[in-house]
């Protein structure tokens, strides 16, 4: 039995808020056939387990939670026209030629072979695992990740446990403390390995402080304990280098661990595909489009890189919306290349090339520690510009023109440093 | 014709592969007891996977050992083929370093020989032995080549062999755990277990690493089986580089050392360590940061590299029953009459199982003198659970039009099916054992991927509890006590 094909301007891999914000733009910017595929029965990707609030305050100018904002984004494209998948999932993404990627997507309908002129990848992120971050010791039940709490809370109303240890003090899990602190569990502690917390600290006061929930900064939880469920986790304190200190062990009993321990852009497709990737971010090397070194596949949201709110994702969303539209149109012509690369301090930046495609680019980055007074700066286009703080919870911006650089760069590299004022 | 009632204490490998061959016979009645929930849950979940190349065990010092293994290497290529069992006979490659090692190789080839190890010979230039295998250490001296090793699903193994035996009659016990042994007039008489007494005219200790504290209460030997524990790191899929033979340290007289292998599944694996543990910790499943660092000290040195820690998807310990003198404890008694120990199966056990269940028979004929029958029809296959990820696009677009279910992505790192969880779970309660995550999971292979079960977990547990018609919470990871959560949201909340 052969595969059938279908023929496609678009295609987006991924229901949530980036494939959503993608295919809408890619309507709204008249492409004709638009196909959207997701894996799970309903759309909105992770944001229908995220019931707390933060959602769409900048792209909205609404303060809403994850299901509302899901369901907002949902209507506007569903009188749009596109032909939407559900419980689907792409297998293989291939690159056939410029104007031609094979996408294997597989439904109960059977298998097709999507032949799709650009492809937006928006299949969002997984999170670390207990096995990631180094803990050793038993794997009882009562081990979870953010993630599957908030989904075995708040779409299969399972309540996890009582008494809990979270690893990791990233909003994530800043927000599934105080989730479960208002469920009526006792969270014990919030255990953070760096001496600063990972969230915002609006979270930090709002999740934790609010609630009296224990923040454990410098702190890393070495073992967990407990035959058919967790019984106990042994907690170290943690030098500089982030090794634990012999000697400062202690014992907290719980029968949950939760492992809030950061993101990983899921990006087995384009691997698969043969994209270059950016081992900084774990997500693929792109252009100002969010386009990778396959032209005309693009990514958008959690999969080119971890991002902090949704208005980012959704922002990324459509510019590789609006990338895929000029791909269509044949306009996609690069006037230079340029790489981008970290310089001090900086632990990351989006998008890694410039070509000249776009009038204005946004570069985004993330900080390897908190800079108080701090000049980001350019140096090969002369650019610098202060902010009284910059932290790694928040992912840093910076906006730029077409012509500033083009008419400035020497070479084919631009560095991003974070720098302290007077250092 | 009388009929001869037999119990086999313990669904490990070592059980379930006498199960199997038990029932054959015409005359057997046989049951199976094991006080997990489902099979192989014991020393059968976690080990090196691997069916050895019979060149390490001494016919001296470890007769059994030595003979079985070969045998059992041999069985295992018909009963994978009969079984749908996964395996790669990829051969081993175990490496010498100094000059001492390249000595030891000689050594055991001459005992590979001598055990009657096919094609077995030693490599002592490195551009032969890359050849084989491009990912060698350039520091390699050496290597003995055993080709007719590989690997084995060994959790798969079990369950085929299960659902084999059940097929073909046998009655199974899980959750039931025995006791003791009865004993009349100095025969057996059956065992007494958490669900009550079990009558039976042979009694077969296949108990793991409990087969000591079952042998003891018969008063027929006093032995000890202590746990050895092995810690293991397992890589995603996409990991590289990766290695398509078994790869061996040269070994030491305690332990073959660490492995560096691919398994069925297409992960690399390395380990194990060997840690002697005390008789009172056979629970000790955990790992250690000592164990984990010594075993990725020791497979860097057999490979010119390893893939990043960052691919590293799961550890685990597992744990051997170590028999006091080395050898297998395979034999019968006059007194109590119908009494047999297979006891101490440590590794090579997984690789001699097999052969271990046609010792048995040849026990249950010449010493406890039972006349055997053949069954007229005995079914000797079995088929495995259609992976979807294992298929072409072709034969997945069939599946999927003769079960929408199978169009429908579950797993999404290792790629399994609604259709397959489904399928699972019934072939859970045909063999009688209890519906359990982990079942699904070794069923399946879901959840064993990059993300090890973080977006599906809740998936499974959802069409557990549809099909079992059970609350969510109530879903069970493993054994009694490790249900997914402790109550309902709003149930509890409304307390």
């Amino acid at each position: 039995m052969s595969v059938k094909r279908v023929y496609v301007d678009s295609i987006v891999i991924g229901g949530g808020a980036a494939g959503l914000a993608a295919a809408i733009k890619l309507k709204d910017l008249d492409v004709d056939k638009v196909m959207l595929v997701d894996d799970r029965a309903r759309l909105g990707g992770v944001l229908p387990q995220c019931i707390h609030t933060g959602f769409g305050v900048h792209c909205l100018k609404r303060d809403l939670t994850g299901p509302e904002f899901a369901e907002i984004l949902s209507s506007y494209l569903l009188d749009k026209g596109v032909e939407i998948l559900l419980e689907a999932r792409a297998l293989e993404l291939r690159y056939v030629n410029y104007y031609e990627k094979s996408v294997i997507v597989v439904s109960r309908r059977g298998l097709v072979d999507v032949r799709a002129k650009t492809v937006i990848v928006a299949t969002g992120a997984r999170e670390r695992t207990v096995y990631e971050i180094g803990v050793v010791g038993d794997r009882p039940a009562g081990v979870y990740t953010a993630g599957t709490v908030q989904t075995l809370m708040d779409l299969y109303g399972v309540m996890p446990g009582k008494e809990i240890v979270i690893i990791g003090s990233g909003d994530v899990g800043l927000i599934v403390a105080r989730r479960l602190a208002l469920q009526g569990a006792l969270v014990k502690a919030v255990v953070e390995a760096k001496p600063w917390p990972g969230g915002l600290i609006r979270n930090v006061v709002q999740c934790l402080e609010d609630f009296e929930i224990p923040l454990l900064l410098s702190h890393v939880v070495k073992r967990i304990i407990g035959r058919e469920r967790v019984e106990k986790v042994i907690v170290a304190k943690v030098d500089d280098e982030l090794n634990p200190i012999s000697g400062t062990e202690v014992e907290i009993t719980c029968d949950t661990v939760v492992i809030a321990a950061g993101l990983k852009p899921e990006v087995k497709l384009l691997e698969g595909a043969g994209v270059l990737m950016d081992p900084d971010t774990g997500g693929p090397v792109v252009n100002e489009y969010l386009e990778t070194t396959l032209p005309g596949v693009f990514v958008s949201g959690n999969a080119l890189v971890i991002n902090d709110l949704v208005d980012t994702v959704v922002e990324q969303g459509e510019i590789a919306a609006e990338g895929a539209k000029l791909f269509i149109d044949d306009e996609m012509t690069a006037k230079y290349y340029l790489r981008v690369v970290r310089g001090d301090n900086v632990k990351f930046v989006v998008p890694q090339m410039l070509m000249g495609l776009r009038e204005e680019i946004t570069l985004y980055g993330r900080v390897v520690k908190p800079i108080e007074r701090a000049v980001i700066n350019i140096p090969e286009i002369g650019l610098t510009s202060r902010k009284a703080k910059i932290v790694p919870a928040e992912m840093f911006k910076i906006n730029l023109l077409e012509r500033e650089i083009y008419r400035n760069v020497e070479g084919h590299k631009v560095t991003v440093n974070v720098l302290s004022e007077g250092t | 014709m009388r009929i001869t009632r037999v119990i086999i204490i313990g669904a490990g490998i070592v059980g379930v592969s006498i199960a199997r061959v038990l029932s054959k016979y015409e005359n057997l009645k046989v049951h199976l007891v094991d006080m997990e929930p489902d099979a192989g849950w014991g020393v059968s979940r976690a080990n090196t996977a691997i069916i050895h190349g019979g060149y390490d065990d001494d016919p001296r010092k470890y007769p059994l050992r030595a003979r079985l293994c070969v045998r059992g290497a041999k069985l295992w290529r018909r009963w994978s083929r009969e079984l749908d069992i996964p395996v790669n006979f990829s051969g081993i490659l175990v490496l010498a370093f100094t000059d001492s090692e390249i000595n030891e190789l000689h050594v055991l080839k001459e005992r590979g020989v001598r055990n009657g190890v096919p094609g077995i010979r030693v490599m002592l230039d490195k551009d032969v032995i890359q050849a084989l295998e491009p990912n060698v250490s350039d520091d390699v001296k050496a290597a003995l080549w055993a080709p007719t090793g590989g690997v084995i699903n060994p959790i798969e193994a079990v369950i085929a062999l299960v659902e084999n035996a059940v097929d073909n009659g046998v009655i199974t016990h899980f959750n039931t755990k025995v006791l003791s042994v009865k004993v009349s007039n100095g025969e057996v008489v059956g065992v007494e277990t958490s669900h009550g007494l079990i009558e039976a005219d042979i009694v077969i200790n296949a108990a793991g690493l409990y087969a000591d504290e079952i042998s003891r209460s018969v008063g027929v030997e006093d032995f000890t089986i202590k746990p050895r524990r092995g810690e293991y790191y397992v890589f995603d899929e996409s990991a590289e580089p990766k290695v398509t033979r078994v790869l061996f340290p040269t070994p030491t007289p305690k332990t073959k050392g660490v492995a560096v292998a691919k398994t069925t599944e297409g992960n690399l694996m390395i380990g194990p360590t060997a840690e002697d543990l005390s008789l009172d910790e056979k629970e000790k499943w955990g790992t250690t940061e000592r164990g984990l660092k010594l075993v990725w000290n020791e497979a860097r040195k057999l490979v010119k590299a390893l893939p990043p820690l960052s691919k590293v998807i799961k550890v685990f310990a597992g744990l051997r029953p170590e028999p006091p003198h080395g050898d297998f404890i395979i034999r019968s008694y006059k007194y109590p009459h119908g009494f047999i120990n297979v006891a101490g199966t440590r590794s090579p056990g997984l690789t001699s199982a097999p052969a271990i269940a046609y010792e048995v028979v040849r026990l249950i004929k010449s010493d406890i003198g039972v006349k055997l029958v053949e069954k007229s029809k005995w079914n000797p296959f079995r088929c495995g659970i259609n992976k979807f990820r294992k298929l072409d696009s072709e034969r997945r677009a069939k599946l999927v039009q003769e079960d929408p279910n199978y169009g429908v992505v579950v797993c999404k790192h290792r790629l399994v099916t609604k259709a397959e969880i489904v399928e699972a779970i019934k072939r859970i309660r045909k063999i009688g054992a209890e519906v359990t995550v982990r079942g699904v999971k070794y069923r399946t292979w879901a959840g064993m991927g990059e993300c090890q079960g973080a977006f599906c977990l809740p998936l499974i547990v959802k069409l557990i509890a549809d099909l079992e018609g059970i609350d969510l919470w109530k879903v069970k990871l493993t054994r009694e006590g490790s249900e997914i959560g402790i109550g309902d949201i709003y149930e509890l909340v409304r307390r």
